[in-house]
C-alpha cells in the first residue's frame, strides 16, 4: 500500500513546497510511488487527520501554531521538516534578537494587540522530528534521498562536515582570498557548495556544525576591520531560534 | 424566498499563504464579505534593522518563495537608490530577463495547477493527472524550463543566489545563453497549446468600475522593473511618493495592512497593467489578447488570470529579444562582482533613503530603506500587491454576492473561493491571511 502524505506550512515564505513543484514531470514518479493526501498550496483535497507521513514547513511562531503541530505530531507515524525554517527556525528567527512586543508595535503600530506571536522556534523545539531536509530553500535531491529513507524506515542524517568541503571539490576560489567573511566553515555541508558555485558567499543556511570552529574567522574580521555586530548578525541569521529555551512559550 | 448564506472557507487552499473568507447574508441582506489573512506575522520589517544593507537583498527574497525574484530585484533597487549606486546598462538588462523569467514561472504556476482546476471543475491537478494527462504534464514541463532557465541565470529559482547589489556575483557564458535560449525556443510551442486551452476556458461574468495601479512610463516598454507609479484615474507619482498611492490602514480580521487611493480601493496585478500599458505589449502578446477578447478598460477581475496570459507571452517574447541582444553583444565579464557585506569596499556607501516600485507578478511592490553612513539599516518598510488587493477583493464580494443570489452556498463559496484565487493572492508575502466563510443560517 502506497504511504499517506500530507504537506503542512507554518511560518515561511513557501519556498520550499516550490520546489517540490519545481521538479517537473520527475514529479509524476514521485507521486507515483506515493499518496498525496494534503497539500494545501496546491490542492484543495483535505487529508481529514489520516495521514502516515507529515512534511512540515516553516518555523512555530505562535501559539495556535503550537497546538496544531503536537496534533500532528500525534497523527503522523513519521515527521520531516523540509528546509530551514522547519529544521532549525531559519531566517524567522531574527525576530528573536528584538523584544517582542517592540518589533510588532513596529511592524503593525498601536494594533500590535490583534497579532499571536511567540520568539520563534524550531520544529523539533516543541515535537519530536524523525528527519531533516536542511537549507533555504531546501536542497530538492537531499529532499529525494530523506523521503526515500523515510519510506524504507530507515534513518538518515545530513554529513558532520563543512561546505567547504563540497566547495574545495567544485574548486571554487576561496571568497576568504578575496577578503570576504563566507560561512562555509561553520555550515553544515550537503547542498554542494550550491552559492559559492554561483560567485557568492555562503550565508549558512543550512545551520551551524555542532562543533563549528569560530576562531579562525574572527582573527579575518580583525584583520579587515569589519565590526563584531555585523557578523553576530550573520551568525544568527539562520540559527537564532535555537536560543529558545524549552517551555519558554508554554 | 429569503436567503441566508454563512460561509466560512478556513486555510484556503491553492492560493500561496493562508487565508480566510468569511461571507453572511441574512434575509438577503449582506452583512459580512471579508477576507482574512491568518498567515502568521514575520516581522521582516522590523527584523531588517540594524542589519548590513548588504543582507537586504537575500532575506528580503525570504518573504515570498513564489516571488523571491521579485523581491531580491526590488529589495536591491532601493538599496542601490539609498546608497547611491547606478547599476549598469548590462546589469539592468540581466534584471529585466530575471523578472521576466519569474513573471513567466508565476503566471504558468497560477492558470495551470491554481486556476484552471476550478474552472474545469475539479479540486486540483492531481485528478487531472489522469483526466487531462497531458495538459499536466504541458504545465510540469513548462514550469520546469523556467526554473532551469532561473538556474542557468541566477543559481536557482527560489532565493537567486547571484543578484546582488551592484550587479551579479556570476553573468552567464556563451554556452549558457545558448542554452536559456534553446529552453525558451522550445517553450514557445507549450505556449501555444496553452493559449489555445486558455480560450476555451470560461471565466465567470463580473464587472466593478474600479481604479487600477501600476507602474507607467514614458519610453515604448511595457514596464516591469522601472517607471513611475500610475493610475487609471490619471494620477501619477514618482516612486519616492509611493505612500501616497497606498495609504495603509489595519483591518482586526486581517494580519495584512489593507490599502487605498482616492478611492475605497484599487486592483493591482496583471489586469491593471494590462489596462495601463496595453499599447505597450509584444506585438504576439496582443495578438493573443485580441484573440481571447480582452482589451482595456477591463473591469473583470476574474480576467486577472486572462491578463497573466497575455503577459505571459510578453514575457517569453522579452525574455528571448533580451538574449539574442546579450549573446549579439557579448557579455562584458569584467563587471562580475561579489560583494558580501563589502568587507572590501567594493561598493561605496552613503547614508541615504531609497526607493524600489517593481511589477512582480501579482502587482507594484514597494521597498524603502534608510541607511546610516555605514550601510545600516535604520528603519525599513515594504508593501505587497496582495496587500494592496485584498481591500479591492472585500469590495468585490461586496458586489458580487448580492448579484448571485441565486446561487447555492455551495456554489457561492466556490465563486468566492475563484474570485479570491484570480488575484494569484500571496499570503505569505502579505503576513495577513484569507479564509472564506460562507454562513448559511
Ligand atoms: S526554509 Fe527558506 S525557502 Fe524554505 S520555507 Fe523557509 S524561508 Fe522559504
Ligand atoms: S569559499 Fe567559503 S565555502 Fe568555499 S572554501 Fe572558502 S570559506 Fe569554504
Ligand atoms: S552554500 Fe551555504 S547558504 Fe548556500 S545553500 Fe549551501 S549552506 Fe546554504
Amino acid at each position: 500500500m502506497k504511504a499517506k502524505v500530507a504537506f503542512f506550512d507554518f511560518a515561511c515564505c513557501e519556498g520550499c513546497q516550490l520546489q517540490v513543484a519545481n521538479i517537473g514531470e520527475a514529479l509524476l514518479d514521485v507521486l507515483d510511488k506515493i499518496d498525496v493526501v494534503e497539500f494545501r498550496e496546491v490542492m484543495s483535497e483535505k487529508s481529514g487527520g489520516d495521514y502516515d507521513v507529515a512534511v512540515i514547513e516553516g518555523s512555530i511562531t505562535t501559539k495556535h501554531a503550537i497546538e496544531r503541530i503536537k496534533e500532528i505530531r500525534s497523527i503522523a507515524k513519521v515527521l520531516i521538516t523540509i528546509g530551514a525554517c522547519a529544521s532549525i527556525g531559519g531566517v524567522n528567527g531574527m525576530k528573536n534578537n528584538f523584544e517582542l512586543p517592540e518589533i510588532k508595535k513596529y511592524v503593525y503600530g498601536e494594533d500590535e494587540k490583534y497579532f499571536d506571536s511567540v520568539p520563534t522556534m524550531a520544529v523539533d523545539q516543541v515535537v519530536k522530528v524523525d528527519y531533516y531536509v536542511h537549507g533555504c530553500p531546501m536542497y530538492v535531491p537531499e529532499f529525494v534521498t530523506v523521503l526515500k529513507h523515510a519510506l524504507m524506515g530507515i534513518p538518515y542524517k545530513a554529513p558532520e562536515k563543512s561546505v567547504c568541503t563540497e566547495c574545495k571539490l567544485n574548486e571554487n576560489e576561496c571568497l576568504f582570498d578575496r577578503g570576504l567573511t563566507c560561512m562555509g566553515p561553520v555550515t553544515r555541508a550537503g547542498c554542494n557548495s550550491w552559492c559559492i558555485n554561483n560567485g557568492n558567499i555562503c550565508y549558512g543556511c543550512r545551520g551551524m556544525l555542532d562543533d563549528p570552529a569560530k576562531t579562525g574567522q574572527i582573527e579575518i574580521l580583525k584583520k579587515h576591520d569589519i565590526p563584531l555586530e555585523w557578523v553576530t548578525n550573520k551568525f544568527n541569521m539562520y540559527n537564532k531560534a535555537k536560543d529558545v529555551k524549552e517551555n519558554e512559550n508554554e | 424566498m429569503s436567503k441566508n448564506y454563512d460561509i466560512k472557507v478556513e486555510y484556503l487552499t491553492r492560493v500561496e499563504g493562508h487565508g480566510n473568507i468569511v461571507v453572511n447574508v441574512r434575509d438577503n441582506k449582506l452583512e459580512k464579505a471579508e477576507l482574512h489573512i491568518v498567515e502568521a506575522p514575520r516581522l521582516f520589517e522590523g527584523m531588517l534593522r540594524g542589519r548590513s544593507i548588504f543582507e537586504a537583498q537575500h532575506i528580503t527574497s525570504r518573504i515570498c518563495g513564489i516571488c523571491s525574484c521579485g523581491h531580491t530585484l526590488a529589495s536591491i533597487q532601493a538599496a542601490e537608490d539609498a546608497i547611491g549606486f547606478t547599476p549598469s546598462k548590462q546589469t539592468i538588462e540581466l534584471r529585466k530577463l530575471l523578472l521576466h523569467y519569474e513573471t513567466l514561472d508565476s503566471h504558468l504556476l497560477h492558470i495551470y495547477l491554481l486556476v484552471a482546476p476550478d474552472l474545469l471543475g475539479v479540486k486540483s491537478f492531481v485528478p487531472l493527472i489522469s483526466t487531462h494527462n497531458k495538459v499536466v504534464r504541458r504545465a510540469l514541463r513548462m514550469k520546469k524550463t523556467c526554473n532551469d532557465v532561473c538556474d542557468i541565470l541566477v543559481g536557482r529559482h527560489v532565493h537567486p543566489i547571484s543578484a546582488i547589489i551592484g550587479g551579479f556575483t556570476k553573468l552567464p557564458s556563451v554556452g549558457e545563453i545558448t542554452d536559456q535560449l534553446t529552453f525558451l525556443y522550445d517553450m514557445r510551442a507549450d505556449m501555444d497549446a496553452t493559449v489555445e486551452l486558455a480560450a476555451t476556458l470560461k471565466f465567470p461574468q463580473f464587472e466593478r468600475e474600479m481604479e487600477f495601479v501600476g507602474l507607467v512610463s514614458d519610453d515604448g516598454e511595457y514596464p516591469f522593473l522601472m517607471g513611475d507609479i500610475g493610475s487609471t484615474d490619471n494620477f501619477r507619482y514618482p516612486k519616492n511618493e509611493y505612500k501616497k498611492v497606498t495609504n495603509e490602514f489595519i483591518v482586526p480580521h486581517s494580519s495584512a495592512k489593507f490599502a487605498k487611493h482616492k478611492r475605497e480601493s484599487y486592483m493591482v496585478g496583471a489586469l491593471a497593467r494590462l489596462n495601463l500599458n496595453y499599447d505597450k505589449l509584444h506585438p504576439k502578446a496582443k495578438a493573443v489578447a485580441e484573440a481571447i477578447g480582452l482589451k482595456p478598460m477591463c473591469y473583470n477581475p476574474f480576467l486577472n488570470t486572462a491578463a497573466q496570459l497575455v503577459e505571459c507571452v510578453h514575457a517569453l517574447e522579452e525574455s528571448i529579444r533580451i538574449l539574442k541582444e546579450l549573446r549579439d553583444r557579448g557579455v562584458n565579464y569584467s563587471e562580475q562582482i561579489v560583494v558580501g557585506l563589502n568587507e572590501t569596499n567594493n561598493i561605496e556607501v552613503k547614508a541615504g533613503e531609497g526607493y524600489a516600485a517593481v511589477e512582480v507578478p501579482r502587482g507594484i511592490l514597494f521597498h524603502h530603506y534608510e541607511v546610516d553612513d555605514k550601510g545600516k539599516i535604520v528603519n525599513a518598510n515594504c508593501i505587497i500587491p496582495t496587500n494592496q488587493n485584498v481591500n479591492n477583493i472585500e469590495h468585490d464580494m461586496k458586489k458580487l454576492v448580492p448579484e448571485q443570489m441565486e446561487k447555492s452556498e455551495e456554489q457561492m463559496t466556490l465563486l468566492m473561493e475563484m474570485l479570491v484565487r484570480a488575484y494569484d493572492p500571496c499570503i505569505s508575502c502579505s503576513a495577513h491571511f484569507l479564509d472564506v466563510k460562507y454562513i448559511n443560517r
